[in-house]
């Protein structure tokens, strides 16, 4: 968890305080949408098809069980009883009036809560690795080197007018749960051979309309030496960036066109000339940061008590949750609890304000008072001891949120597509929902194993469909939905981009083409050890290709 | 960008005007008295360029209450009523197609 002092407190209520005044100007004919527009987006309040939608910022994926509870009261009281979780750790509310925002801000603020650099071309809100602190794999909780690079950016003159939007993410564990490669610029944390500690530097990273996965600039950069970094990359991309056009405009483009290596150079040489001045990063500043994440009291238990071991042979369904939800603790004794919010058609990443209540009365009792939020639209407790699983899973599955397919064909990264957005092509959420019908035998999703379906509406990518190990993009084709369908791509360690595998599909045929190809790969494997991912890297896409495009 | 205003407008067939409403983002439709509503049966409707560009122009010229004024195909039925002409205004029009999550579930 993490402590906010009175600086942020003080900007995020003064901020309130400007957006009540600049709210009632509008409303009064004062301001004109032209002049208000780029001040709501700075608030994170954008206009979709039926009604604005409030942006919230939760920095690193954490939520403490106060601010979840208020962010269901805020779901109630001034939306529809529910809030969309995001693929960057967000949260977004759909249906809010803008009359109601200051009101409905100033009870955010109440908990540390805004929508800052949520919208805009500034650095936005930086991401990491859902399991922070947790994950037994890593080698320092990532949200400290992420929060010094917050402190630094956030509302800096020199980085709140970039040529566009800029996304820092971080990561510090062996595995990559964050999607480091598809960031502007990620951080990961890293034992060189002398088994110091340091980062390796990526840049470039972005989907939409030109994808490309960062490349490594640097394989090993010491941690004092973080803050002067990220100043040089972005004083590099201040300096090269193309403002002219809002499509050439991202760092990708700029890495890409020069040539990582090129670009490289420009950045050590800006670096050369500050790394050794006022930013470079002292055990002080960083101690300090890290004092602020204050980490659980945790009680000396064993792993495996025998009280879980009793409940996994008793239940056969809280066994299989066991197997596919929860997830190995740097505590002994303790564990990750995964919570899906990918119910059978249900809609990905929403939530109610009743299970936003109930999860946060269930985190403290259990899990010290926190939440996490993942890229994959799923939330997690984070600190629960392995001997109260069995309750958990009671609690969680009677609130709809222990559905075992984390993982799982069903566990789809949805953008919220043409049903609110309005720079969709196409449909996004009722796409996820059929395939979730379609499978909707867990057993089959089980011995189909790891299988990542990603959907975006449109090309500017929001549900990351290039990345997934079948991707969906919605297109418009003389007024109807179509879709492409891309395989092979990943997000992890061994982050790839899909391929594009022939004509795009009618709305009508998109869950038929999902179940050919998964029936096309238990024909292929060579086993039921053999993933997904792993049969398609060893055949290529064309027996996958011929099987999809033959029946039409 | 060309502003609405000097864009050319090229109808193909009936259209209305519409845009959000500024105090909640609902969805209106300009009608023949000059206000807004939110029944598409109420909107004026336009079937020549002339008309279209002035309820358009009239339509950007209100910034006190509507957004993002365009102009939206829609298909006229034999009872007199009107449909929305393509799907995203049909969305518009009625909402998600899909349930929305309070009813769904708990
Ligand atoms: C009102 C709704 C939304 C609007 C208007 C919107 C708009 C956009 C736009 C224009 C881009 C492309 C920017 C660029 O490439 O420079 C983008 C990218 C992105 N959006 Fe959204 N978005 C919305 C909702 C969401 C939601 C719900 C999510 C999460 C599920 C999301 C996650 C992302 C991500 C991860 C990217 C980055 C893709 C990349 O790397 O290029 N957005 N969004
Ligand atoms: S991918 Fe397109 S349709 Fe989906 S949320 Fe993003 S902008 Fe909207």
């Amino acid at each position: 968890m993490y402590i906010y002092d009175s600086i942020d407190r003080t900007l995020v209520a003064e901020r309130v305080a400007e957006f009540r005044d600049q709210v009632a100007r509008r409303l009064s004919g004062e301001l004109t949408e032209d002049e208000f527009k780029p001040l709501r987006l700075m608030n994170g309040v954008y206009l979709q098809l039926h009604a604005y939608m409030l942006r919230i910022a939760n920095p690193y994926g954490t939520l403490s069980s106060r601010q979840l509870r208020q962010l269901a009261h805020v779901a109630r009281r001034y939306d529809r009883g529910y809030g969309h979780f995001t693929t960057r750790q967000n949260i977004q509310f759909h249906w809010i009036k803008l009359e109601q925002l200051p009101d409905a801000m100033a009870d955010l603020a109440a908990v540390g809560m805004h929508g800052m650099q949520t919208s805009g071309n500034n650095v936005r809100n930086i991401t990491t690795d859902q399991w922070a602190g947790v994950a037994p794999d890593e080698i320092e909780d990532p949200r400290i080197w992420a929060e010094i690079i917050r402190q630094h950016v956030t509302l800096h003159p020199e980085f709140s007018f970039m040529p566009r939007k800029f996304k820092i993410c971080v990561g510090a564990a062996s595995h990559d749960r964050a999607a480091l490669r598809i960031h502007d610029l990620a951080f990961r944390l890293h034992r060189n051979a002398g088994g110091e500690a340091g980062f390796e530097v990526m840049v470039g990273g972005g989907l939409g309309r030109t994808p490309y996965l960062a490349q490594t600039i640097r394989p090993f950069l010491k941690k004092c030496d973080l803050l002067s970094y990220v100043e040089a990359v972005l004083r590099t991309y201040n300096q090269f960036g193309r403002r002219d056009n809002i499509w050439k405009a991202r760092i990708k483009i700029l890495v890409h066109d020069l040539g990582a290596e090129a670009f490289a150079k420009e950045v050590e040489a800006e670096w050369q000339s500050i790394k050794d001045g006022p930013l470079a990063l002292d055990a002080a500043t960083v101690a300090e940061i890290a004092s602020r994440f204050v980490y659980p009291d945790y009680e000396a238990l064993e792993d495996g008590p025998p009280e879980l071991a009793a409940a996994r042979r008793a239940d056969g369904r809280f066994d299989r949750w066991v197997n596919n939800a929860v997830a190995n603790h740097k505590k002994s004794g303790y564990a990750i609890v995964t919570l899906s919010l990918k119910p059978e058609g249900g809609t990905p990443g929403d939530a109610t304000a009743v299970q936003m209540d109930a999860l946060a009365d269930l985190a403290d009792r259990y899990s010290f008072g926190e939440i996490r939020i993942g890229h994959e639209q799923n939330l997690a407790l984070p600190h629960v001891a392995q001997r109260d699983l069995p309750a958990v899973w009671r609690a969680l599955d009677a609130l709809g949120l222990a559905t075992p397919n984390i993982g799982l064909v069903s566990d789809i990264i949805s953008c919220p597509g043409l049903d609110y957005c309005s720079l969709a092509n196409a449909r996004s959420i009722p796409i996820a929902q059929e395939i979730t019908r379609r499978f909707h035998d867990l057993d089959r999703q089980r011995d189909l194993g790891r299988l990542h379906i990603n959907i975006s509406g449109c090309i500017n990518a929001c549900g990351h469909h290039h990345v997934g190990h079948i991707g969906i993009l919605g297109v418009e084709k003389n007024g109807e939905e179509f879709y492409q369908i891309t395989l092979g791509g990943e997000a992890d360690d061994h982050a790839v981009l899909g391929t594009l595998i022939g004509p795009a599909v009618p709305y009508a045929k998109v869950a038929d083409v999902v179940e050919d190809i998964a029936a096309a790969y238990l024909d292929l494997r060579t086993g039921p050890d053999e993933l997904f991912i792993d049969t398609l890297k060893r055949t290529g896409i064309e027996p996958f290709r011929e099987r999809v495009y033959a029946a039409r | 960008m060309a502003s609405p205003l000097e864009r050319k407008i090229k109808i193909t067939g009936p259209v209305v005007v519409t845009a959000n409403r500024v105090a909640d983002g609902a969805v209106i439709y300009r009608d023949a008295d000059g206000d807004w509503t939110t029944s598409l049966d109420a909107a004026a409707v336009a079937t020549d360029a002339a008309r279209a560009h002035a309820l358009i122009a009239e339509a950007n010229a209100d910034d006190l209450r509507a957004v993002g004024a365009y102009i939206a195909p829609v298909e006229l039925t034999e009872a007199g009523g009107r449909r929305p002409g393509n799907l995203r205004e049909l969305i518009r029009l009625s909402g998600p197609t899909i349930e929305l999550p309070v009813t769904f579930g708990i």
